[in-house]
């Protein structure tokens, strides 16, 4: 299979002598772009660009003149991309997503990551690896975080919906708050399922008995 | 036989059995999972009927349909395998084999999953002053709108305003091409009078509201919608450009395909007794609630049952138009890989210089279409042998512009439009 990625024996060209390579980050979460731009620049890459829904995309582009592109895979304007690089070739600036079967094991980990990235052909494949792994690493951060908040958000509801349920026990079996929540523990143990949801049981059952 | 999952790593791949015989009745053993990317449109029927309606368990199988927002997901991630087949449009294969694109992953497609739902809209006062220019009065067909948008466009550019906007939602795809076929019919040329551009189908709506488009070519729903938001109007169908024009096809991997053939044939199986479900209207209730599923299209139930009746308003006003055959999922060989068809999508990316011409390229085009593996699945007399014919001739399923395709004659065929951007033969001899 040919690969659009760059050989070892690609003669050298501007982009492997020059010191900083231009990188753009098209991200509309503007947090996990800050985590990227960050990671990227510990790195060294200083020449990095946020491009986000906002902007006009192939304007951007064009003005900046990317030596790589690095999009996740969750936006729909990968396809914007792929139009780009079907006119830019016109224009003989062919673009061209890191696709290389030796690093087979790398673009697996981009795709799990949700990252994708494309790069200028004829740059040197160790420069392009460090910013794809980068990019990798920060993505599957901003994941591990999400998630953290998520269950952060999941708990604090939780035991907001436990003090409802408590109340409405409280005042319709008339007992105390503890031997509210040990029924709700009792109901949760028996059951099989979490306390929360025994809760949100009751707070949803009450809500229908209401008038 | 020996019943075995799909091995999700490629390596073990090589050891599944690839020629067991097929039961008659329900298959035994552990359904065998196949991972199916799709993008929400209404054309992923026939793959969720084949999950949800019983086709698939019936072959054995169960199917993972998970949902994606691009085309090029779809293809890199069939590539990297993350699927193992997927819902993708019929040029895409082409382009894989003949190494356009970004990630020229070469996958080939033994199933059509149908015809239709394509439409051009353009936005509600551009239609305005095209009505305006050329006195139209909403019934006129889709070649006297193309001219009239050609008007617009002139009395646009005397007047030194910026050219049009428009939008379809992947380089090679069958709305790029009916776009610019449609344009060019009516004398527009589209790579040097309008601004072609990518809108994702499910921005297409918003975009046109916010005037940064000012029309679009893209799959059903999504017409419908602008029209009901009162932002678009439907200047022109699939149905007006060419009626039999493949859509959406599956697409599958070709490792996977050597490694799990039997698999693929029972899919195959799967989908042709879903593709006829499909086409029964006394199915269609039930399908467009499916459609209506988050997990799915995740759009009204009332809009699907609408597209499928082929019956919907074009315009804000109410104007309704009827469009026989708009969706069709399996009859009159809709899912039948005719390698004619491939041959006149290799036509197109000559036409608008995708790639240049020649005899080895449509050699290359033409095996993105397995007719054979179709066949092999659906026996002998599912369709000719060589899957060629003259496209478009028939008086039902003629073309815009240019009369019948004659697969063995593609340069002859693009003589015939003078509006094209092919890429001069000479220049690129050897």
């Amino acid at each position: 299979m040919v690969l659009a990625a760059p050989e070892a024996a690609t003669p050298p060209t501007a982009a492997m002598t020059q010191p900083f390579l231009r990188i753009a980050v098209i991200e509309e979460n503007a947090v996990r772009a800050a985590i990227l731009v960050d990671g990227l620049r510990e790195g060294g890459m200083t020449a990095v660009e946020v491009i986000s829904s906002t902007d006009s995309l192939m304007r951007r582009l064009m003005v900046m003149n990317p030596d790589v592109i690095i999009i996740g895979l969750e936006n729909p304007r990968r396809d914007v991309l792929e139009q780009m690089f079907q006119v830019s070739k016109l224009a003989s600036r062919p673009v061209a997503m890191f696709v290389d079967q030796a690093e087979q094991d790398m673009i697996e980990a981009a795709v799990n990551a949700g990252v994708s990235a494309y790069v200028v052909d004829g740059l040197r494949k160790d420069r392009v690896k460090a910013i794809v792994e980068m990019a990798i690493s920060r993505f599957n951060a901003f994941d591990r975080l999400q998630r953290e908040l998520d269950a952060t958000k999941a708990e604090l509801a939780g035991r907001k919906v436990i003090e409802r349920a408590k109340g409405i026990l409280m005042r319709t079996r008339q007992i105390g708050e503890e031997q509210a929540y040990a029924l709700l523990r009792q109901a949760s143990m028996s059951e099989n399922r979490k306390v929360s949801d025994v809760a949100q049981a009751v707070v949803t059952a009450a809500s229908l008995l209401e008038k | 036989m020996t019943d075995m999952l799909v091995p999700d790593d490629p390596a073990s791949a090589t050891v599944a059995a690839t020629t067991a015989p097929r039961p008659a009745m329900r298959r035994a053993g552990p359904a065998r999972t196949v991972r199916v990317g799709f993008v929400p449109l209404v054309d992923v029927a026939v793959l969720v009927a084949a999950a949800e309606q019983g086709f698939a368990e019936r072959e054995g199988l169960r199917l993972d349909l998970v949902r994606d927002v691009s085309w090029s997901n779809i293809r890199d991630r069939l590539a990297f395998r993350q699927f193992d087949v997927a819902h993708a449009l019929a040029p895409m294969p082409v382009a894989s084999q003949l190494k356009l694109g970004s990630n020229p992953f070469p996958s080939f497609t033994p199933f059509m999953l149908g015809r239709g739902g394509n439409a051009i809209t353009l936005s509600v006062p551009l239609y305005r002053e095209m009505a305006d220019l050329a006195g139209l009065d909403g019934s006129e067909d889709s070649l006297a709108n193309a001219r009239a948008l050609r008007a617009v466009i002139d009395r646009r550019a005397a007047a030194g305003k910026p050219p049009l906007v428009l939008a379809m939602t992947y380089p090679f795809s069958s709305h790029n091409y009916e776009f610019r076929f449609w344009m060019a019919a009516g004398g527009i040329d589209p790579d040097r009078d309008v601004t072609m551009t990518i809108v994702p189908p499910p921005f297409t709506a918003d975009a046109i509201a916010a005037g940064a488009i000012d029309g679009f070519c893209v799959n059903a729903p999504w017409n419908l919608i602008a029209v009901e938001r009162g932002v678009g109007r439907v200047v022109a169908t699939k149905r007006d450009i060419w009626p039999s024009s493949p859509e959406k096809v599956l697409a599958v991997r070709p490792d996977w395909a050597e490694a799990n053939e039997e698999t693929l044939h029972r899919l195959i199986v799967a989908l042709d007794s879903a593709a006829r479900w499909c086409d029964e209207p006394d199915n269609h209730g039930t399908l467009s609630d499916l459609l209506a599923l988050p997990a799915y299209v995740g759009a009204p139930a009332v809009l699907f049952r609408t597209l499928l009746a082929g019956r919907f308003p074009i315009d804000p006003n109410g104007r309704i138009r009827e469009i026989p055959d708009y969706l069709a999922f399996h009859r009159g060989m809709a899912n039948f890989p005719w390698r004619s068809q491939a041959h006149w999508i290799f036509a197109q990316m000559v036409r608008w210089g995708q790639v240049p011409w020649s005899a080895d390229g449509a050699t290359v085009a033409a095996a993105a279409f397995r007719p054979d593996i179709y066949r092999a699945a659906l026996g002998e007399r599912a369709g000719p042998v060589d899957a060629l014919r003259i496209e478009g001739d028939a008086a039902a399923d003629g073309f815009l512009e240019g009369g019948p395709f004659d697969p063995a004659d593609i340069s002859a065929y693009l003589a015939r439009f003078p509006i094209r951007s092919d890429v001069p033969v000479s220049s690129t001899d050897k």
